[in-house]
């Protein structure tokens, strides 16, 4: 039997970083109104790195993202809209704000191997009635074994789903089965998968999730999202709808709304280009790329030389601030 | 001059620093070391070295009251807030190296004085140790309007307290920016990265300023570098720091000494210097005040 998947959209999210933060409640609004007009299950508002994001070390919103969330539940009328939470970045305040305000799902986010510190935030969204999902980060850094032991902690705190993220786009196809794979085998509750296309593998490892039993899939229109972006939520729908296994999504509407509506918010075309490229090849997180972008061109470096170097330094999901130091360090070596 | 007794609640990892610490102070004199579990390996390593060893928790201080007229708290906030009331009782001063911020929040290269007459004094978290000294650096010359900071810590050195607790790091260290710091607002991140080998603790200042001046900042900075090495030997600025326009941008390590965490923990060891920096701020003043009273 094939097992019904949930679409969450993570253009308002993941897209965040794509525009540096920079949406404005008219383009939430847009956007939401589209998607929930093409029947998308969820949609992830937040800062690019989650609640409580908007910082100096990752970017600033334009707009306080408890208004584009407001903005967002406003618009949706089936759709349901989604909160991504990273402990030691947002707290259970943001937490509690945004379920007031309206959202109904949150993902606890971790990298792959600190699941314990998500113990709290899980139970707490639980407590308020939301759905409460478990987000492994940087997956590809990790062993199965590991994943799985950390996938098992979040199950233990009352996810009812746990996420296998590629944050550097950077997980190979047969790598994605072997993952969900052994969590299918080790989990009770769902499993997920979230893609970066750095790689161009976004959709292939998407599909590879799916027929291994991934239920919990993430997309983005037009793959607005950090790095190369995300799985591309038309082409995905498209291909489910031919492969006959389309949850319920307007095709044609969602090519639509990604060429009318998302296109012209786009600040940069979302391809694999060098950059992207270098992401995905040296394993680093795809948020790092426009930051390393901007380090290279004030210290006159090629950005893949600091996204190779903070591949070999082992940074994780978050450590900003490494961009600054790693780029100052390779100048004084030139 | 004399020694003033000092006692450790907390048998774990960071009382059993303390410990090592402590034996190098010449203001304070270890007296015991307090447990719960009388086989922990903190209570073993304490008998080893000729403490007096209890593992009956804050009941130990209650029966034998001379034991130390400073006493640290290395336990957790929940305990603490029991602890604290035993001492207040006992008219102990408490050093609480817990989250649970009973008293004023305290980093000794700020207020390490101010408080003198506090009978709890509160350590903030390592995140606050590392930053607010040069928060208020910069403040001082040039007014920080915002000011967050980024601690990256070891997994290694996540210990489970912290770890289970998240949000009471981000939430306490964004108050002590803020009141201690002297930023009008500030926020705290805290990542963990798992890469072997263990990575040195970092944190990253990020100051919004009023009123820039590139010079008495980077002067203000490095005065305080002085001071926090003091008492911190391995805390050092990573680069040169990095203005543009109304922002400062601060990279430290901290490597610590090494007493009973591996160096990489710095972030531990700060909390431990720092705690042991502070005791002797009071030791001092109670020395000084026993010798004007024999005068």
């Amino acid at each position: 039997m094939t097992n019904v998947v949930k679409l969450t959209e993570v253009s308002l999210r993941d897209g965040s970083h794509a525009v540096s933060h920079q949406f404005t409640a008219e383009e939430v609004g847009s956007v939401v109104r589209a998607l929930d007009e093409a029947g998308m299950h969820y949609i992830e508002v937040s800062h690019g790195d989650g609640l409580g994001g908007s910082t100096l070390q990752y970017g600033k919103s334009l707009v306080d993202e408890m208004k584009l969330i407001e903005r967002a539940v406003a618009e949706a009328q089936t759709s349901k809209i989604a909160v991504l939470l990273i402990p030691g970045i947002g707290t259970v305040h943001e937490l509690k704000q945004a379920h007031e305000i309206g959202a109904k799902l949150v993902r606890v986010a971790t990298h792959v191997t600190e699941a314990d510190v998500s113990a709290q935030h899980i139970a707490k969204a639980k407590e308020l009635g939301m759905e409460s999902l478990g987000f492994l980060m940087m997956a590809h850094t990790a062993p199965v074994e590991k994943l799985v032991e950390q996938a098992k902690l979040m199950e233990s705190y009352g996810a009812e789903a746990v996420y296998i993220t590629d944050s550097a786009g950077a997980l190979l196809p047969e790598q994605v089965r072997e993952r969900v794979r052994a969590l299918r085998q080790a989990l009770t509750c769902e499993v997920g998968f979230h893609a970066h296309n750095n790689l161009s593998l976004a959709v292939a490892n998407t599909l590879i999730a799916i027929e291994e039993g991934a239920t919990r899939i993430d997309s983005s229109v037009c793959g607005l999202g950090a790095g190369a972006g995300n799985t591309q939520t038309e082409v995905l729908t498209a291909v489910l709808d031919l492969m006959g296994q389309n949850p319920g999504i307007d095709v044609y509407k969602m090519m639509d709304l990604a060429e009318n509506v998302v296109t012209p918010i786009m600040k940069r075309p979302q391809i694999v280009d060098k950059g992207s490229l270098a992401l995905g090849y040296s394993g680093v997180y795809s948020s790092f790329l426009i930051h390393s972008e901007r380090a290279a061109k004030r210290f006159g470096l090629d950005p893949r030389d600091i996204l190779v170097e903070l591949g070999k330094r082992k940074v994780v999901g978050g450590q900003e601030d490494m961009i600054l130091d790693v780029a100052s360090e390779l100048a004084k070596m030139k | 001059m004399g020694k003033i007794n000092v006692a450790i609640i907390g048998s774990g990892n960071i009382g059993t620093d303390l410990m090592y610490k402590l034996e190098r102070s010449e203001l304070l004199n270890l007296t015991a070391v307090i447990g719960i579990d009388p086989e922990s390996d903190g209570l073993k390593k304490a008998k080893e070295r000729g403490y007096q060893t209890f593992s009956n928790g804050i009941d130990a201080i209650k029966n034998n009251p001379d034991l130390a007229d400073i006493v640290f708290d290395a336990t957790s906030a929940k305990a603490h807030l029991v602890n604290a009331e035993v001492l207040k009782e006992l008219d102990k001063i408490a050093i609480d190296l817990t989250p649970a911020a009973v008293g004023p929040l305290v980093s000794p290269a700020v207020n390490g004085d101010t408080y003198n007459s506090a009978s709890n004094i509160n350590l903030i978290t390592c995140g606050g140790q590392a930053t607010i000294p040069m928060i208020h650096a910069v403040n001082r010359v040039a007014d920080v309007t915002y000011a967050e900071i980024v601690a990256t810590i070891s997994s290694k050195s996540a210990g489970p307290g912290t770890r289970a607790n998240i949000d009471e790091f981000t939430i306490t260290t964004r108050r002590g920016i803020e009141e201690v710091g002297g930023a009008d607002k500030g926020k705290a991140l805290i990542l963990i990265n798992p890469a072997e080998p263990p990575v040195l603790m970092r944190d990253t200042i990020y100051c919004e300023v009023k009123n820039m001046d590139a010079e008495a900042i980077t002067k203000s900075v490095n005065d305080m570098l002085q001071v926090v090495q003091s008492y911190v030997p391995g805390y050092r600025l990573k680069q040169e720091l990095i203005f543009d326009e109304d922002k400062v941008t601060i990279l430290l390590e901290v490597e610590g000494a090494g007493d009973y965490f591996p160096v990489y923990a710095g972030n531990l060891d700060i909390m431990t210097a720092a705690a042991v920096k502070v005791a002797e701020e009071q030791a001092r003043r109670m020395l000084h005040v026993e010798e004007e009273v024999t005068n």
